[in-house]
């Protein structure tokens, strides 16, 4: 196993309490911070670190950080995306759950670097048991001057507070985030401006997710340089991996960034293999909007090199043969899964969640469900196999926010390796009928 | 969105005038507004309407909008156009339990469909209908996090997780015996993350 940077004491007994956390070095980052660091001294590792944010973009942290304007009397804000609702990710949940505190650290040192005086953390309304967690980590954060006035005896005070989303996944995009921060519809703005200028209320704010935030703390104690260390080239640290699927330990996974895919699909230390002795045949690996890849292309580069865990060498070779580490929701499906209905499932999620601003999207991804579930009920052409490639091809870059090439992509790729299958439903519309009984755990019977 | 009916409630002033938060409410509200900063109440909607949905029978009335616009100095469509947008409200009645099933991705690789259709059978009715005792609501619901102990459904607070139809069963009849309105702001929940 690697080095664990941020979950590695999550199943010691009560480390959701702030007095087990801090007997475990806790709130360490804080004190040294505020201690013996400036805000840019602070910024400054953050960005020898290569810290690349982990909600899915993978933007460079420290570069994020050095956008944010600083007008003379203008507060500025760190808002934490809690939003976690990319299907196939839920290490934010874990971390939140397990370790509320190592979250409400990572705030409090990664504002005193920004000099944001308030901050929020906005949770997706569906873990409302976890904003219960994290708000009862607040109290004890204040009652122990963690939070409030004058942090530690230091001249830096800064509140956090908690806020719940109402269900849908574009408040995950983070202008949409904001709006729905400020009481409104989750529709993204149009930028720029960026939330570095202009932000929650206008002001300059900072959006990062939940893990970004608690990464921060480990840098702040080794160092940016020593963070570096570990990891391959760009891709620096260590990761929250959301394994899932049919595979004989789903869960969440610290890895150091640059293990082998294949170590981490088959090790008993991660996934420990596909159950019931099946064969893989896909995965997606850094949630639902990423490229799904063969067994073959996930494993090994066109190249025929190993593909690795880090942002570089999943995208080599574009999406022609690649795909991207995303948020980390690594989702694996076994020989018998049927590559058409589960994009069905990802093209009725994204229909779903179309915030309907802009019509690629809003009609797009509505005719790509339709047209799947029309392929799925047999009633398929090779044309709308056609036009599922054409509709997909004309979201692209041309929506407000990312939204649209997170809902075009898994089509478009599903297309690129697996269209074979669905031409056999088209032609052979008998084989689909096996499909639909697949499903199921071993101890279900047919219901 | 969601395949929500809204815009089909009648308005009725004489219920309108009767609604009102309990002091408990109240206060929380009030908490919630104090996170913002002055004049920025607007912020705390979808958090107070959360609070109004457990507080008012588990979904949003008219009057209940126009009242949480009243106590956050809004204008009624403000309310209504997000609780028409978030698919967690709903605009109208629904049974005490409802029991939400994810059916995306790596639940319904893991059987999320025969769930559905197990509770569908148990409970004589279908996606999107309610029992006739007002007990139970069954909806399908868009990923909610719990992949890695999939099959799921969310029943207010509470993740049931790593379903089987024995945990199904058991479930129901702990919510049927129990027999009160499950709300997303209950303080005690369930999970097994």
């Amino acid at each position: 196993m690697g080095k664990k940077l941020l979950i590695h004491n999550d199943h010691v007994p009560n480390i959701h309490t702030l007095d087990v956390y801090r007997a475990h070095g806790g709130y360490a980052s804080v004190e040294k911070a505020l201690k013996t660091m400036t805000p840019d001294q602070v910024t400054d590792e953050v960005k020898k670190s290569g810290l690349r944010g982990r909600g899915g973009a993978g933007f460079p942290t420290g570069l994020k950080w050095s956008f944010l304007a600083k007008p003379e009397g203008v507060p500025r804000y760190l808002v934490c995306n809690a939003d976690e609702s990319e299907p196939g990710t839920f290490k934010d949940r874990y971390l939140m759950e397990k370790i509320p505190h190592a979250l409400i650290e990572g705030m409090i040192t990664s504002s005193y670097a920004l000099g944001a005086k308030q901050s929020y953390i906005y949770i997706r309304g569906e873990y409302f048991y976890v904003a219960r967690i994290v708000e009862k980590a607040i109290e004890e954060a204040y009652a122990a001057g963690l939070l409030g006035k004058n942090i530690l005896g230091s001249d830096f005070s800064h509140d956090c507070s908690v806020q719940v989303g109402g269900g849908a996944y574009i408040c995950g995009e983070e202008t949409a985030l904001l709006e729905s921060l400020e009481g409104k519809r989750g529709n993204p703005r149009i930028k720029p401006p960026f939330p570095a200028v202009a932000g929650l209320w206008g002001c300059p704010t900072v959006v990062n997710n939940v893990e970004t935030i608690a990464a921060v703390c480990p840098i702040v104690m080794m160092g940016g340089e020593e963070y570096a260390k570990i990891g391959i080239g760009r891709s620096t640290g260590t990761k929250l991996i959301s394994a899932s699927g049919h595979i004989n330990k789903p869960g969440v996974y610290e890895i150091e960034l640059g293990i082998p895919v294949e170590e981490f699909i088959y090790s008993d230390a991660y996934c420990g293999g596909i159950r019931n002795g099946k064969k893989m045949k896909a995965v997606v690996a850094g949630g639902s909007s990423v490229p799904i890849l063969p067994t073959e292309l996930i494993l090994k580069t066109a190249k025929g090199e190993p593909r690795l865990m880090t942002y570089e060498s999943l995208s080599d070779g574009g999406f022609a043969t690649g795909t991207m580490l995303g948020s980390g929701g690594f989702i694996v499906m076994d020989e018998d899964t049927s590559i058409v209905k589960n994009l069905f499932t990802f093209s009725r999620f994204y229909h779903h969640e179309s915030c309907g601003q802009c019509s690629p999207c809003r009609e797009g991804t509505g005719w790509m469900e339709k047209i799947i579930k029309k392929i799925l009920d047999g009633k398929g052409t090779e044309a709308d196999v056609e036009l599922l490639w054409d509709i997909q091809s004309k979201i692209e870059g041309k929506t407000i926010c990312p939204l649209g090439e997170a809902a075009a992509w898994p089509v478009a790729a599903a297309l690129r390796h697996f269209k074979h299958e669905f031409i056999d439903y088209v032609k052979n519309p008998k084989n689909i009928k096996d499909v639909k009984h697949y499903f199921r755990l071993n101890n279900l019977q047919e219901a | 969105m969601g395949a929500q009916v809204h815009g089909t409630q009648s308005f009725d002033k004489a219920k309108r005038a009767e609604i009102k938060f309990s002091e408990e409410a109240m206060k929380t509200v009030q908490t919630i507004i104090s996170k913002y900063p002055e004049g920025k109440q607007k912020s705390a909607l979808l958090p107070v309407l959360h609070v109004a949905q457990a507080e008012f029978g588990g979904w949003l009335s008219p009057e209940v909008m126009d009242y949480v616009a009243e106590v956050l100095r809004i204008k009624p469509i403000e309310v209504f156009e997000v609780a028409s947008f978030y698919t967690m409200y709903n605009l109208k009645p629904v049974g005490k339990c409802t029991l939400e099933v994810c059916q995306t991705s790596s639940c319904w690789l893991n059987g999320a469909e025969d769930i559905v259709r197990y509770i569908e059978k148990k409970l004589n009715i279908k996606v999107g209908e309610t029992t006739k005792d007002g007990m139970f609501t069954l909806k399908v619901a868009e990923c909610l996090g719990s992949c890695g102990t999939a099959p799921m459904l969310q029943c207010g607070a509470s993740f049931h997780e790593n379903l089987t139809f024995e945990k199904v069963d058991a479930l129901i009849e702990k919510y049927k015996n129990e027999g009160r309105l499950r709300s997303y702001t209950d303080k005690d929940y369930h999970n097994t993350l």
